[in-house]
């Protein structure tokens, strides 16, 4: 039963403008554009357009200024944006051994052909408040350049398929499913859970797969590799009939190296968990890897016991933009149904009263 | 075309100053791709995420250009069409190929070099633990 409510106009105007000027806080200080943002923030600009399943940095960092820095707000604005988007079509699958590499290491090999590259990293670096940061207007030192060894960078799990140890992938030309145009059904084939894991929540990815090691279904993994770098994006128009370059896009790759035990058709070997996002996101990929490995449980005929290995726990519960909708949703007016649950609890209290004072009487 | 689809409306336009004449076959119109991987990194495809294209296409005398670019530079398609035709015609294709394309593509060869330079300054020299022993 609805209950129409009116009245509310004013109010939400106020509480808009107000919202506009918080966003723009004190206005002595400059305003932040939208290049600032997609240039000085650009890991928060990468996690809004994986999340917002939309590649395009200026719409992303145009969203981090209108959320106020809220990246779920973000990625939910992206989202909603691309629903007024007619669609193209779909590109050819990334060839991401031609990535054009600007971070590349293994944790499995020290030494190994095209080398451990850093990258731009945070890691070992000491997590200690960089005042300098503070003061405006400061020199940085220049990054320094080297001479770029000639040879192929191969990946890591090509390495161990051609001894015969890792785990061939199944290659077909199967079309995947494409949960922008089919709602997920269950049991949910590789590549959706990919496409669901690939824009899902950085926060629930990441907590599932460190409950994956902690030993909730446990599949010890390694990082055989992780790349960050661009790659290019091909596609073929219709009009024309082959594929064209649309230009490049950043991205991050990770191969998980798990142990299998085989099975009665296949020797024990490893298998993979793979991760793949859009921009630099290597806690996003790796997560990815890692629940990707997990939900891979049942068709490697592993006992399906832990939250990661349980596809509608984990593939129905990884979309922020779900998640907050319906959890926000709570907030709205539900003045009837409560109304209706109050009715309920005073009736019982009444009947549970009335039957005390019968018992009492007796 | 993997040159113009990397370079923007404006580093085009500042190349090609004599816009020639063309009518719109189709009005730049951005729109979305949607991006594939693969399981793996060799297996089946999957739906990555969709990124934002700007397309057009134009008639140049008897020629049409197209035009499929990445992110949404409406003038960047327009221009890239309009070259794609131009590209196609003989007695033009030297000249624009030098005044247009030529220093684009030099412009972005080293801009990837310095990256790749970049890049090769943070590989790791584990032999320069053993000499320190």
């Amino acid at each position: 039963m609805y209950v129409a409510v009116k009245g509310g106009e004013r109010a939400i105007s106020a509480a808009h403008a107000w919202l506009d000027e918080t966003r723009r806080g004190d206005p002595a200080l400059p305003e932040l554009t939208v290049a600032q943002i997609e240039q000085q923030m650009p890991l928060a600009v990468d996690r809004v357009m994986a999340e917002g399943s939309c590649h395009d940095r200026f719409l992303a960092a145009l969203a981090i200024k209108q959320a106020k820095g809220d990246l779920i707000e973000a990625a939910f604005l992206l989202r909603a944006y691309r629903t007024t988007l007619p669609r193209f079509g779909v590109s050819e699958p990334l060839e991401t051994n031609a990535m054009r590499i600007r971070r590349r290491i293994s944790a499995t090999y020290k030494d190994l052909p095209g080398g451990q590259v850093l990258g731009p990293t945070y890691d070992y670096t000491h997590r200690l408040l960089d005042f300098a940061l503070a003061a405006e207007g400061s020199d940085r030192a220049e990054a320094p350049q080297a001479e770029v060894p000639a040879g192929a960078v191969p990946r890591v799990t090509e390495l161990l398929a051609r001894e015969g140890l890792m785990q061939r992938e199944e290659a077909t030309d199967a079309e995947p499913g494409d949960l922008t145009r089919e709602p997920l059904a269950f049991p949910a084939a590789r590549p959706v859970r990919l496409q669901n894991l690939a824009r899902g929540d950085e926060g629930f990815l990441l907590a599932l797969g460190y409950s994956t090691q902690r030993g909730y279904g446990g599949n010890h993994p390694f990082v055989g590799e992780i790349r960050v770098g661009h790659v290019t994006v091909e596609f073929t128009p219709p009009e024309l009939g082959f594929p064209i370059e649309l230009g490049e896009i950043g991205i991050t790759e990770c191969q998980m190296v798990n142990q299998f035990k085989g099975s009665r058709t296949e020797p024990p070997q490893f298998t993979r968990g793979y991760g793949l996002t859009f921009g630099h996101g290597e806690r996003r990929a790796m997560s990815m890897a890692l629940v990707d490995r997990a939900l891979r449980a049942t068709e490697l005929g592993e006992d399906v016991t832990a939250p990661a290995q349980d596809h509608e726990f984990v593939l129905y519960h990884s979309d922020n933009i779900e998640a907050t909708g319906f959890v926000e949703h709570l907030k709205l007016p539900h003045y009837v149904d409560f109304q209706s649950e109050l009715e309920n609890l005073r009736t019982i209290r009444a009947a549970l009263a009335r039957e005390a004072m019968q018992e009492a009487a007796e | 075309m993997a040159v113009l689809a990397r370079a923007s409306g404006e580093e085009i336009a500042a190349l090609m100053p004599e816009l020639p004449a063309h009518e719109r076959l189709r009005a730049p119109e951005t729109g979305l791709v949607m991006v594939r991987g693969r399981a793996g990194g060799d297996g089946n495809a999957f739906n990555l995420g969709e990124m934002t294209v700007t397309r057009c296409a134009v008639r140049l005398g008897e020629t049409v250009g197209h035009a499929y670019v990445a992110g949404r530079d409406k003038r960047q398609a327009e221009l890239a069409a309009v070259l794609d035709a131009a590209l196609q015609d003989p007695a033009r294709r030297d000249a624009l190929m030098a005044a247009v394309i030529a220093p684009l593509a030099t412009r972005q060869t080293a801009s990837r070099d310095a990256d790749a330079r970049r890049a090769a300054a943070t590989k790791v020299e584990f032999l320069a633990m053993q000499t320190t022993r």
